[in-house]
């Protein structure tokens, strides 16, 4: 396997990377040796995207020591990674859809004549010996336009040959791919092995681990846990690593009383997102839908809310039926949605508070189509109370305040509409402890007072700490669903990984 | 990996549609020349006139203005930018040749065109160094020189004029010369574009605009310079403007403050109804070129069938439309054959 004697091809140590107060990567570890292929495992967050991204040049590290075969390196831009050597292959490639295959691998040093005119004709020689070369075919004068994902990873893969890449690294490349398509990505990542190239294969996969690496790193909230050979690990160990660490007893669960089914979902499907998905949620209850980023539970929440259509399948809200693809009908419905992404699509962020808080109940402020300036601020001073919002004025714009009195915007706009059904997506995420705890008291609450609340979440204990049912997505599909009482962070994450548990 | 073996590999089978819409996109000059021949016969069955070699002479000097300004506002869209002001670098591009010949009467050719340029180029580099420097959108910027150019040229203008008793006849020849009946302006035109349309598939620089404009991230990504790339394509199109200036002014023979008004709107839609994508990354010189003859064939045509002439801007119109939403049907058709092979995996 890897000459222990040699230096690694690559060697990452202690790297630290912070954003602002969050510490993405704490002591990121990987060293990779030619001909290995390594896998680097982790629950959503625990740092590998990072970690991944200081490879490629694009973070550059606080702290900690990169070498490449021995020597120290220092990258501040993605172009000095490819010099060294290193070539990242993303989940979602980044080709120029307009450009034709050929000139996608070669963007930037294209093969040159006479007047450093580019030699089209050499350049589609080299990009067929590429494609020949890895066993695929791929017409390099077609326009990347329209590629499926697995083809413009090949052009990818394609580039990092013809660029003489040594270090190989993959990010979730599977996430996409049909099941022959990942066989034939196995195919090529051994005939990478055998070529000499190291390659780092980041997937949440644990199967495709098991079945392709040598190596495995665990990582676990920005830290390196482990780092072994294959054989010495199992499935249950690695997951045991990967989630290892204590439930905090933060979550103040108010145990609510369940009424009638308020939200019902029935075999909803939306091609390309999420099959055949069903749950009710009653009144007085929290479900979360659990699973990894990909798995297609924002997808679930945004089709429920009209935003994006479905294709089949039904879904009714105090036993009406929704009409897919209007959220105003939804709204109407009594279905409100705090968005994962609260800037982007949660918030208008120029607004001031009181206009943020009041938006989606103008019906309410609204006298004779005009909206008074005083019944505006009156509504939203009694919400920013009642949420014990921290703000020095109404009037300020809402990215004046933390994110986590952001949060409390949204719910606030969504709470004064009182909504029968409150769908939302990362409800905590990059909002500090003690916020957290406020708004899993405000979510505990709301069930209490006969809210069917709907959370997804990527933290495993606020799943286990806040909700009475937990489903579990994987590649759109629920593969398992908990009561309370049932659900551990490795089932969830077996589940969330798609290892089907024999006895279930 | 029993679990996952057990899916489905159940594929729909893989439709072809996005390689109609390839082949479509391909073809696109072929389509404008396919309309350019249903307007000029129509036209000629109607009037037997249009087809007169006056009458051909003309569009075709018309057209090469348009052709010439349409070749570096093709290679600014490219990159996913506009360059608005075209027109008015035209206008005091075309006024500093004139003033040139009345100081200098006898100043050579490659020096007035030189000067012209060099006029040009000046207003490039601002749009290009705003642009770029300053990150302000060019829409925004071009927008503002456009006002801001001919501003200038109006304070420097007054209310004067240069006619073409003041220009040697040497360079009004340029204006109305002709070899074999083809005008010199179509020549000029024809190797300008004929260049362009071969340097922009044979240079890393120019195959970099196009990388630019398909996915900015992207070509910051694969280490492409995107701002001085950015910058060289308004440099361009500014000494192209101002190129285009002198060869306006040969043809019109006299030239005011308001020389070259509203040009960036045909211009524009020339480089558009040419398959030019709006929002950059692809489309050729050629294309563009062609658009901006088959937009001046359909002015005249027009004219001489007796239909208004305030009909060809409704019909420049609809074309423009036409071309944007002919670009769309393509996309959003490619998009569902994307979405449906990505969910096959279920």
């Amino acid at each position: 396997m890897s000459n222990e004697l040699a230096p690694p091809l690559l060697s990452l140590e202690h790297a630290e990377k912070s954003f602002g107060a969050v510490h993405a990567l704490e002591d990121g570890i990987v060293d990779l040796y030619a001909g290995e292929v390594h896998g680097l495992v982790g629950e959503n967050g625990a740092g590998k995207s990072t970690l991944v991204k200081i490879l490629a040049g694009v973070h550059r590290p606080d702290a900690g020591r990169l070498s490449i075969e021995g020597v120290e390196a220092i990258f501040d831009n993605a172009k000095q990674s490819q010099a060294a050597g290193i070539a990242i292959i993303f989940q979602e490639p980044t080709l120029f859809p307009d450009l034709t295959v050929a000139e996608n691998i070669f963007v930037g040093m294209q093969p040159l004549k006479r007047f450093r005119r580019i030699d089209g004709r050499r350049m589609r020689r080299e990009a067929r010996a590429v494609f020949d070369q890895l066993g695929v075919k791929l017409d390099p004068d077609r326009v990347a336009r329209g590629l499926s994902i697995a083809d413009q990873q090949l052009v990818e893969i394609a580039k990092a040959l013809t660029t003489n890449a040594r270090v190989i690294v993959m990010d979730e490349p599977t996430a996409a791919l049909t099941m022959t398509e990942v066989d034939r990505l196995f195919g090529i990542v051994a005939a990478l092995r055998a070529r000499g190239n190291a390659v780092l294969f980041v997937s949440h996969r644990l199967e495709e681990i098991f079945a392709i690496c040598q190596r495995v790193t665990v990582m676990r909230d920005g830290r390196h846990i482990l780092t072994r050979a294959t054989e010495e690990l199992t499935v249950q160990s690695v997951i045991r690593a990967m989630v290892g660490r204590d439930m905090d007893a933060l979550f103040p669960k108010v145990e609510a009383e369940r009424g009638e089914v308020v939200l019902k979902v029935d075999r909803l499907t939306r091609e390309g997102a999420f099959t055949d998905v069903s749950f009710e949620v009653r009144r007085g209850e929290i479900v979360a839908l659990a699973g990894l980023v990909g798995a297609g539970r924002s997808e679930v929440a945004r089709a429920i809310f009209g935003i994006d259509r479905w294709d089949a399948g039904s879904v009714e809200v105090g036993g009406r039926r929704l009409k897919p693809g209007s959220p105003t009908r939804a709204m109407g419905a009594g279905v409100g949605l705090v968005p994962e992404d609260r800037r982007q699509q949660g918030l208008v962020m120029d607004f001031s508070i009181e206009r943020n808080v009041a938006l989606a109940s103008l019906d309410t402020v609204r006298r004779a189509g005009v909206i008074p300036r005083g019944a505006e601020r009156r509504f939203a001073r009694d919400w920013a109370l009642r949420l014990q919002l921290k703000y020095s004025r109404l009037t300020n714009p809402v990215w004046t305040l933390s994110g986590g009195n952001q949060q409390k915007v949204v719910l606030a706009k969504w709470l004064a509409r009182k909504p029968s059904v409150l769908i939302v997506d990362e409800p905590t995420r990059g909002i500090d402890v003690g916020t957290k705890a406020e708004v899993h008291r405000l979510l505990s609450e709301l069930a209490a007072q006969g809210v069917a609340v709907l959370m997804i979440s990527s933290e495993l204990p606020e799943v286990l700490g806040m909700a009475d049912r937990i489903l579990v997505l994987f590649e759109g599909r629920v593969t398992r669903e908990f009561a309370r009482a049932d659900a551990t962070e490795d089932a969830i994450m077996q589940a969330a990984t798609g290892i089907v548990d024999q006895a279930a | 990996m029993t679990t996952i073996a057990e899916e489905k590999a159940v594929r729909e089978p893989h439709t072809s549609s996005h390689h109609v819409a390839e082949i479509l996109l391909r073809f696109r000059e072929l389509g404008i020349v396919l309309a350019l021949v249903l307007v000029v016969v129509g036209a000629a069955i109607v009037n037997t006139n249009f087809v007169s070699l006056t009458n051909v002479q003309q569009i075709l000097s018309g057209a090469a203005i348009i052709a010439l300004l349409a070749i570096g506002e093709t290679i600014v869209i490219i990159t996913r930018n506009v360059d608005l002001s075209v027109g008015s670098v035209l206008g005091i591009s075309a006024y500093a040749t004139g003033v040139l010949y009345v100081h200098h009467p006898h100043v050579s050719l490659p020096v007035v065109f030189l000067v012209a340029c060099g006029v040009g180029l000046a207003c490039g580099i601002v749009n290009g160094a705003v642009v770029t420097i300053a990150r302000v959108p060019s829409l925004v910027v071009t927008l503002g020189t456009l006002y801001i150019i001919r501003g200038i040229d109006g304070a420097w203008a007054g209310g004067n004029q240069v006619n073409a008793s003041m220009l040697p006849t040497s360079f009004n020849r340029i204006g109305y010369g002709t070899v074999a009946g083809i005008p010199y302006l179509a020549i000029i035109a024809g190797v300008a574009v004929a260049i362009a349309t071969y340097a922009m598939r044979s240079f890393r620089t120019a195959r970099d605009f196009y990388a630019i404009g398909s996915d900015p991230p992207a070509a910051r990504l694969a280490g492409i310079p995107v701002g001085s790339r950015v910058f060289l394509a308004f440099v361009l199109s500014g000494g192209i403007a101002g190129i285009a200036g002198a060869v306006w002014l040969s043809l019109y023979g006299s030239v005011d403050a308001i020389a070259g008004v509203g040009y960036e709107f045909q211009v524009i839609t020339a480089v558009v109804v040419g398959g030019v994508a709006i929002f950059g990354g692809s489309g050729t010189v050629l294309g563009a070129a062609l658009g901006a003859l088959l937009l001046n064939t359909i002015n005249s045509a027009l004219d001489v069938v007796n239909i208004s002439s305030f009909w060809t801007s409704a019909i420049a119109g609809a074309l423009l439309i036409a071309a944007i939403a002919f670009d769309r049907l393509i996309a959003v058709r490619v998009a569902p054959a994307l979405r449906t092979r990505r969910s096959s995996r279920g």
